[in-house]
């Protein structure tokens, strides 16, 4: 893959991250999110994956006293999305999430897939009914719950409800998706389900999955980054990151020195 | 030694090692305050019971004289009178009035503070308007009852020029006004509950803080939502003092909240303040209407509990 290929969909400029409690979790994060690619982000806990991936959507504003210094600047547009001047809900309607543990809706499985765009007000009920199949399948859902679409999503296995999940996030056809752990509450072959769901979805849509599985990092992205302590530390092809990192500290960890 | 195979060599022993005895003062102790908090919880049961046995067996004196097709049919209630009638419905008909009065003040009103307390106020407002609220349901009864007749129905008799002085309008409102802490508060308890990840995955999805709030949050929560409805049903079926002050004592058999009327509780307060022979057929009216009173009650409960059960959701 040479680099010349590749478009920057969104990249992270000299951004740092506060807590409203002072802590700065993120220091001059420098990261590039490549059109169409996936990136995962590893690190030991507490390192600031999660809240690396919650600035792409400006999660962390539905928290008073949060704060946000330097630049996610998303293309095609050139914008920074962190300026003041940017409606976050607009931000939030381009670029989808993923959460760790499902968290469908207290509603059907068809109203929680339909939920992104009732949200954005469409009403026509063809369309919904056409988008939430499309979605389904996209999630390798459909033949699951084809003949239930009515039953509540509570019913549904958890693998099941993360495949509705990533579901909810794909039937508004979202430019980049985040993911945060999203196969650490799933057993393995759940967990194979979503991965090759991810796989399947590679060249579609950009995206950024935080990941404590070497292996899935391995087997499902094609960058990675590595983050210690607020930092990041270093950024490369997959193969590259796991073959030969440059940094002392990407080696440990990965080689399981540190967890 | 290793323990395991002393535990494969049971017959070494016959006598229980001191140190694997059973304790019998602390099993004594721990009977004992089992006891208490039992008799504790049957203290409740008992009342309930003994409640019921009486309302019952008063009841059953009555009913005795009183046909209990003439007590659900007859259109008016006047035991006291000479010539005494003993038709429920005039009662049944104020008490369900001014109970949908106050819901439909109460229910639109509670919901809606409940919404802004747990989904929008910040963490200051809400430290300082919901202890505020909860005073609300502190103040006396007694206090509400000349609220809604020196206040509330003066007001409203500026609206409505024809409203009479005693009415179940004003009397309703103002048990609305009593019963919103009630719905607030319980409301904002169940929608505070919904987990946080549910909020952010409707975020998420680009939804407005308003979208949140009413097509995530509030199904999550309805079980709850509906419990602080039930609550005050049953609070506003069985409040006295207003009613007996504010909304006239003449049992009338209407739906029109313009009209005054009494409900079986302001009915049982003003008989029973009265010197009434004891076994005597207006005595014993009084436990009927508290039997009527009581089954309405645990209808809406019923109804309440049914409802819940429905909408119960797992998160
Ligand atoms: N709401 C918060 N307020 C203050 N500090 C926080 C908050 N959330 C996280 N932190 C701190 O920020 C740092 C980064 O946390 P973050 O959740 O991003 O870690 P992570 O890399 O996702 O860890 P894990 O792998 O365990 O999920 C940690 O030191 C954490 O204690
Ligand atoms: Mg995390």
């Amino acid at each position: 893959m040479a680099n010349a290929d590749l478009t920057t969909k969104a990249e992270a400029r000299d951004f740092n991250f506060f807590y409203s409690n002072g802590h700065h979790a993120l220091k001059n994060i420098n990261l590039p999110l490549y059109e169409n690619k996936i990136t995962a982000l590893i690190g030991p806990s507490g390192c600031g994956k999660s809240t690396l991936l919650r600035s792409f959507n400006r999660m962390h504003d539905l928290y008073p006293g949060n704060r946000y210094e330097g630049e996610i600047v998303m293309h095609p547009d050139n914008t920074n999305i962190l300026d003041a001047n940017v409606d976050p809900i607009e931000v939030r309607m381009r670029i989808s999430m993923v959460f760790q543990k499902p968290n469908p809706f207290p509603k059907s499985i068809f109203e929680n897939v339909a939920y992104g765009l009732r949200v954005r007000g469409e009403k026509n009920k063809r369309l919904l009914a056409d988008k939430v199949e499309e979605a389904l399948k996209g999630a390798a859902l459909w033949d699951e719950v084809k003949d239930r679409l009515q039953d509540l999503a509570f019913n549904l296995s958890g693998g099941q409800q993360q495949r509705l999940c990533i579901a909810r996030a794909l039937a508004t056809d979202p430019e980049i998706m985040l993911f945060d752990e999203p196969t650490s509450a799933l057993d393995p072959i759940a967990t194979a389900n979503i991965e090759e769901l991810m796989n399947d979805l590679r060249g579609k849509l950009t995206m950024l999955v935080v990941t404590h599985n070497m292996q899935q990092a391995a087997r499902v992205s094609d960058y990675t980054a590595y983050m210690y302590l607020g930092d990041l530390i270093e950024h490369d092809k997959t193969g590259d990151i796991f073959i030969k990192p440059k940094d002392k500290r990407t080696e440990d960890y990965i080689t399981g020195r540190i967890s | 030694m290793n323990t395991a195979t002393q535990v494969q060599e049971p017959s070494q022993r016959t006598t229980i090692s001191p140190r694997l005895a059973k304790n019998y003062r602390r099993n004594i102790t721990e009977r004992i305050i089992e006891f208490l908090l039992m008799l504790c919880a049957l203290s409740a049961v008992f009342t309930t019971i003994a409640i019921v046995v009486i309302l019952v067996y008063e009841s059953y004196s009555f009913f005795e004289h009183v046909s209990v097709f003439d007590f659900l049919t007859d259109p008016q209630w006047t035991p006291l009178f000479e010539d005494a009638h003993y038709g429920i419905m005039p009662l049944v008909s104020g008490t369900l009035t001014i109970s949908f009065v106050a819901l439909a003040f109460a229910v639109p009103v509670g919901t809606i503070a409940a919404i802004y307390l747990s989904e929008f106020a910040s963490h200051k407002t809400r430290e300082t308007v919901k202890p505020i609220l909860e005073l609300l349901a502190g103040v006396p009864t007694i206090a509400f009852g000349y609220f809604a007749l020196l206040l509330v129905t003066p007001l409203l008799q500026m609206v409505f020029p024809d409203l009479p002085t005693f009415n179940m309008l004003g009397p309703g409102i103002v048990i609305g006004i009593m019963v919103v802490p009630y719905i607030a508060s319980v409301s904002e308890d169940a929608m505070r509950a919904v987990p946080m990840s549910m909020r952010e995955g409707a975020y998420a999805m680009g939804a407005t803080r308003f979208q949140t709030a009413m097509r995530v949050v509030t199904p999550a929560a309805i079980s709850g939502i509906v419990a602080a409805y039930i609550l005050a049903i049953s609070r506003a079926i069985g409040e006295t003092m207003v009613v007996a002050i504010a909304a006239g004592q003449q049992p009338n058999l209407t739906f029109n909240p313009m009209d005054s009327a009494a409900t079986i509780t302001a009915y049982i307060v003003q008989v029973a303040m009265g010197d009434l022979p004891h076994g005597s057929i207006g005595y014993q009216s009084i436990f009927a209407a508290g039997l009527v009173l009581m089954l309405m009650t645990l209808f809406f409960n019923v109804l309440g509990h049914f409802t819940r059960k429905k909408f119960r959701e797992a998160y």
